[in-house]
């Protein structure tokens, strides 16, 4: 039994894990069942990263620049090169990814095969939405480069479609000038779902948006968090990429999990009073403003041996506001204590991915150490709350959804099996599309 | 150094290198690469120039070619003008069960370790003594320390490349140029791919650092990751009875 992924739950993990070195190498040979997946990070949560008892291509080695045009913003790299190695050299000329997700350490490729997105969503949609083109390998031998135009099936699928399309080998995307790599940050404190609307609305003209939300506050005090808005600072400043290694870590999983009802509930009250004292904008590196839990290499393993959940919804404008209190009810009802809670409202620019997760409405994010059935029941109940909101959950982070919930949440699916690659799979595919 | 340093490099497409490369490309350096598969030149060429580096000029042969050197280093010393830094990075890992049975794999791996290695930086050595200035820097490795039973015709090559590098410091000693013998450990890489990688395995990005460092300082013997100075001290002071027994 290997934990492949961020998560640390026990997935079987693969036979074989195969490197490829150079971007014109071939796919490894497959025989009989197997079949094979992609592998850069291994940052998605759950499955959906693992291919158990079958091929991993490991796309680390595919870790080289092709071009990077700094006049137009426009950088070529294969597809192995991960977000901190790309901001480390965009960002000394000038240069920022068009979208980031909450970690710099997930290769390009898994970007792309998670249509990932990040606090400006509202402003500049899913990273696909920023991918001009791409060069997918098949297990044909075949190579395909695909963009919004050509081949346009192939790259509506090949984008958040999970890697089951085939290897992305390289890929072509547009670059966000910056003046500077601080941050002109915000932080403003809510205390119902619907001052986070208000904030959300007020903050329309800021590029980056998200809010923490409370889920241990007090009765009376439910919906309760912090709103933190954040621009690059227009004034002309240094253009520094920051400190590459996180500084602490956590050297090893304890047989049990330090995130717990108390140390949830002192930590939210720390960080709320903390917060609340803000005032006004403040600067900040966007390497604290980005990916804060970067700076702790493994934080995955506060959650001890047995791993966590995360879970991830989104649940449309239309009834979003009733859900969501709904899910901030539950969590509340049932004593564990979810500690990252991560608010944060869509825009409405279209995903260009069938498998797309981000649409418009509310997304939640939040996360639980696994404590067996009770856990399952647990997030089985906001799966009915999600369901009956007409909203989705993301396979990025899910290590448990029923294929009945994945058929709802993606009504595309049966186009996006005709672009699917024949041995292409994973445990998460097998476990949600049968 | 107050311009961008000019490098000439054999082996650029081997990982070590390519990790160091990154490094001066991210300061401007300017590269004349040498490598034997074309295909691959390109790659690294390319991805050296989007980190900021500049290219003057790429050769892609068979190092066994001999001759082809000494036109290669022509060629480089038109483009660079000056070589700051000349690199030597190549090689190749052979099996030590091939190398005992065929006399062909233990010719290709004193070919590929020691006879190619040993022609070029002959050549280097060379022009980095009549340019009067500049840094030999050569990729060998902690085989060379000791003939070990698990990799001893390796090793032998390797040694061979530590002594002709101790004699060129030698050679060079009244002189500003520096010699600097670089000895990884075990790497994780293409070229150790069939391997088990242990607790004292390094990856080629975590070592590029020292080894960039060692090269800037002029150091003669780099030991990269360090710890494996130590090792190797160890494995040096063993009397041959004891290391005869040991699985290395």
């Amino acid at each position: 039994m290997k934990t492949t992924s961020w998560g640390g739950l026990p997935f079987p993990g693969p036979v074989r894990t195969v490197e490829r070195d150079w971007r014109f190498e071939a796919l490894p040979e497959l025989t009989g069942p197997d079949s094979a997946l992609p592998y850069g990070c291994g940052r998605s949560y759950g499955d959906s990263c693992i291919n158990s008892h079958a091929t991993q291509v490991s796309t680390r080695r595919l870790n080289r620049f092709v071009r990077f045009d700094d006049e137009r913003g426009v950088l070529h790299c294969e597809a192995g090169l991960t977000l901190d190695e790309i901001l480390r050299v965009v960002v000394p000329r000038g240069w920022f990814l068009p979208v980031v997700p909450g970690t710099r350490f997930v290769t390009l490729g898994g970007a792309i095969a998670n249509d990932v997105h990040g606090k400006n969503h509202h402003r500049a949609g899913s990273f696909g939405c920023h991918v001009l083109a791409l060069t997918l390998l098949r297990s044909d031998g075949t190579r395909h480069v695909c963009s919004p135009t050509v081949n346009s099936e192939l790259f509506a699928a090949t984008v958040g479609g999970l890697g089951l399309t085939g290897l992305v080998i390289s890929a072509e995307v547009s670059l966000h000038r910056i003046n500077s790599s601080t941050m002109v940050v915000e932080d403003l404190v809510f205390s119902s779902v619907g001052e986070f609307r208000a904030l959300s609305r007020d903050s329309i003209d800021w590029d980056y948006t998200v809010a923490w939300i409370d889920t241990f506050a007090r009765r009376g005090q439910v919906g309760r968090g912090i709103f933190s808005r954040a621009r690059h600072a227009p004034e002309p400043g240094k253009l520094d990429p920051g400190d590459s290694r996180p500084r602490i870590g956590v050297p090893f999983a304890l047989p049990f999990s330090l995130v717990n009802r108390w140390s949830v509930d002192a930590f939210n009250r720390a960080y709320f009073l903390v917060g609340s004292r803000r005032r006004g904008q403040r600067y900040s590196h966007y390497q604290s403003f980005f990916f804060p839990l970067d700076a702790i290499a493994h934080w995955n393993r506060i959650y001890g041996q047995r791993g966590f959940y995360q879970y991830q919804c989104v649940v449309p404008h239309e009834g979003g506001d009733e859900a969501l209190e709904k899910l901030l009810i539950a969590i509340h009802r049932s004593g564990d204590a979810s500690f990252l809670a991560v608010l944060k409202e869509f825009g409405d620019r279209c995903s260009p991915g069938l498998l797309s997760f981000p649409r418009p409405g509310l997304t939640l994010a939040l996360d639980f150490p696994n404590r067996g059935e009770r856990t399952a029941r647990l997030l089985a109940s906001f799966d009915e709350i999600v369901r009956a909101a007409g909203g989705a959950l993301y396979p990025a982070k899910d290590a448990r959804m029923p294929a009945s919930m994945f058929a709802v949440g993606y009504p595309q699916v049966e186009t996006f099996m005709t672009q699917v690659d024949p041995r292409f799979s994973s445990a998460f595919w097998r476990r949600v599309y049968a | 150094m107050n311009r961008s340093p000019h490098i000439l490099v054999f082996g650029a497409n081997s990982a070590i290198c390519h990790a160091l490369l990154k490094l001066y490309a991210a300061r401007g350096a300017r590269f004349f690469l040498v490598a034997r598969n074309p295909a691959k030149l390109a790659a690294i060429a390319d991805d050296l120039v989007a980190r900021g580096g500049a290219v003057a000029g790429t050769a892609a042969y068979d190092f066994n070619d001999w001759q082809q050197h000494d036109i290669c280093l022509q060629r480089a010393r038109e483009a660079l003008e000056v070589i700051d830094i000349a690199l030597v990075a190549h090689g190749s890992l052979p099996d030590q069960a091939d190398c005992e049975s065929s006399s062909a794999a233990l010719k290709t791996c004193m070919d590929d370790n020691f006879t190619s290695t040993a022609v070029i930086i002959g050549a280097c050595a060379q022009q980095l003594s009549l340019q009067g200035r500049g840094t030999l820097a050569v990729v060998s490795s902690v085989a060379g320390d000791r003939g070990r039973k698990s990799n001893y015709t390796y090793g032998a090559a390797k040694a061979g490349i530590d002594a002709m590098l101790q004699g060129l410091r030698g050679r060079f000693s009244s002189t500003p140029v520096k010699v600097v013998n670089i000895k990884p450990g075990m790497v994780v890489s293409p070229m150790t791919v069939n391997m088990t990688h242990g607790a004292l395995w390094s990856t080629p990005e975590a070592i590029a650092p020292a080894i960039y460092r060692a090269i800037a300082k002029g150091r003669s013997v780099c030991y990269v990751p360090g710890y494996w100075r130590l090792i190797m001290l160890v494995i040096r002071s063993l009397p041959t009875a004891v290391l005869a027994k040991l699985p290395v």
